[in-house]
């Protein structure tokens, strides 16, 4: 599906890899880490949420039920269970994966723009729950756990590893039997369908695939914050439209696109908040969010592949070689 | 037990009968064209083999078995391939892609599927295009690509609608040609087309219907000659 050379690929991933383990190491400041935790668990966010969206052609507004389903996962089973939180790192994928199963089972007989909005709707149902269910899930009160570790650094690694997991594991899928159905259903479900594909089974695998590891990232985000409430993992704009961007700018229908656009999203994000590190006003804090509108109108309007679905015209255009690319009959 | 038959086959939108009372049969090996003048069913036909339109009433069966009710893709499972008259080709794969994602019916892994396909692509003349984007091609290849992409789920039915339209002479030669190796490495084969010269050149029997009832049937010379056929398209004579 990718036509990066093997080779080429092969080092990339190699320095990266090195790059990310020794981070920690060479940077001590906590604020540092913590970006880049983040960071991590957008890449595992996003990354699934392409898989479904970018992939398979099922653009989900709804990831934060995922996410959320998994963050809760791992705080009830403190608080309702008494164990350790830590069993949501085990509990919350697999407790994602089952409500995406039923979701889908569900949402999957509306196609397009219509499976988008059901995802919505089934969101917004998820979030009022947990508002309402303050028997269950304490409702806006949130969860607060204390954490396990005072250092940054396991919880570090621990993203590196979710991270590395997932993106590798979804590198694996599109390069076996189902990456290629996935694909095929995007681009056209009847075709699909006559080539002996069940498109309903085929994008549940998907859904389910992606639920999972979102459901994994709301587990660590739990472990790692300690304190989690409705409005946060279960937000529409905080979670799954965030989700989104991070797919869009990055490279929707890439397996980097993702985890280039996470770093991009989440360095913008904490960028705006803290109006420019404080060198500019208060009141720039509170545009992050229209930024991010005017980066989505950006990238559409000049990179509509994202950083990495069109990285040839990025790198053409700062090694000053300007010369008209050719024409692409469309 | 016929190898293929449908069995007062009905199908109604609404108040319009486009399939009426159909029932034909087709044996293993042979090459049958269903022709019939434009809307007279043809392609409902083939989408109500092939499971895309719910059967009103009758039934079609495949090797014995009732396909009515089954999905799209179990029929493809059960063996009927089928090509598509407005060519669907999956856009952004490449053509080896396109071909590929057929493949995985009958291959396991990753590299299993791409030999099989190259060999699918080798037969039909696409391998010089193999790595080309889908949406890059053109009618010719892209009709091709259509008949590669069915055949590369091993069928022993192939349904084609409409192969021909839109090529050049040459381009049509290469076709009867290609589908005459099919038809010889033993897949049987329904063909919907216009192009009565393609048809008579390759048909064992010729199956035409009209206002979805079947109005001739026989050896090609035959049928076309027949009256309510030059009728059908023509009009009567005054």
């Amino acid at each position: 599906m990718t036509s990066f050379k093997w080779s080429g690929e092969k080092w990339a991933t190699a320095i990266l890899a090195v790059l990310f383990i020794g981070y920690p190491l060479f940077v001590t400041s906590d604020y540092y880490r913590h970006i880049f935790i983040l960071a991590l668990m957008w890449v595992v966010i996003g990354s699934s949420w392409n898989l479904l969206a970018g992939f398979t052609g099922q653009v989900s507004f709804g990831h934060a039920i995922f996410f959320g389903v998994g963050a809760y996962t791992a705080g009830l089973c403190t608080t309702k269970l008494g164990i350790s939180a830590w069993w949501g790192m085990l509990l919350g994928g697999p407790v994602a994966a089952l409500v995406g199963f039923i979701i889908g089972w569900i949402c999957f007989r509306l196609r397009g723009p219509y499976f988008a909005l059901a995802t919505i709707a089934v969101g917004e149902i998820f979030r009022l729950f947990a508002v309402a269910w303050r028997d269950f899930t304490e409702g806006m009160q949130g969860i607060l756990i204390i954490q396990t570790f005072r250092s940054k650094v396991p919880y570090y690694y621990l993203a590196l590893l979710l991270a590395a997991a997932c993106v590798l594991t979804i590198r694996q899928v599109m390069h076996s039997k189902w990456g290629y159905y996935f694909v095929a259903i995007r681009e056209d479900q009847d075709a699909a369908e006559s080539m002996g594909i069940s498109a309903f089974r085929f994008k549940s695998v998907s859904l389910v695939v992606s639920s999972f590891f979102t459901g994994l990232a709301g587990a660590f985000y739990m472990n790692y914050m300690a304190f989690i409430d409705p409005q946060v993992v279960f937000s529409l704009h905080f979670i799954s439209v965030m989700a989104i961007l991070v797919g869009i700018i990055g490279g929707v229908g890439t397996i980097w696109g993702p985890a280039v656009g996470a770093f991009i999203m989440v360095w913008v994000q904490e960028t705006f908040r803290s109006s420019f590190f404080g060198l500019l006003p208060q009141w720039v804090s509170e545009s992050h969010v229209l930024v991010f509108g005017l980066l989505v109108i950006f990238v559409i309007m000049f990179m509509a592949n994202g950083v990495v679905g069109d990285w040839p015209k990025i790198r053409r255009l700062f090694s000053g070689n300007r010369t008209a690319p050719a024409k692409t009959a469309s | 037990m016929a190898f293929f038959e449908t069995d007062h086959l009905t199908k109604n939108f609404g108040g319009l009968t486009a399939v009426n009372n159909l029932s034909f049969r087709i044996k293993e090996g042979e090459i049958v064209g269903l022709i019939g003048p434009n809307g007279s069913g043809k392609t409902t036909v083939f989408n109500l083999i092939n499971g895309f339109y719910p059967i009103t009433s009758g039934s079609i069966s495949f090797r014995g078995q009732r396909l009515n009710g089954l999905p799209t893709w179990k029929i493809c499972k059960l063996g009927i391939g089928r090509t598509f008259q407005v060519v669907k080709p999956l856009r952004r794969m490449t053509v080896l892609e396109n071909v590929m994602t057929s493949a995985f019916n009958h291959a396991r892994t990753e590299s299993e599927a791409r030999d099989k396909a190259l060999g699918v692509l080798e037969f039909c003349g696409l391998m010089k295009r193999s790595d080309y984007q889908a949406r890059g091609l053109s009618i010719g290849d892209r009709k091709r690509l259509e008949i590669a992409r069915a055949l590369a789920t091993e069928p022993s039915l192939l349904l084609l609608d409409e192969t021909m339209a839109g090529l050049t002479p040459q381009e049509q030669a290469d076709g009867v040609e290609l589908i005459r190796k099919v038809s010889a490495s033993g897949v049987t084969i329904v063909i919907v087309e216009h192009i009565m010269r393609v048809i008579m050149s390759l048909c064992n029997r010729i199956l035409c219907i009209s206002y979805g009832q079947a109005i001739a049937e026989g050896p090609p010379e035959e049928v076309a000659n027949h009256p309510s056929v030059i009728e059908a398209y023509l009009g009567k004579e005054i």
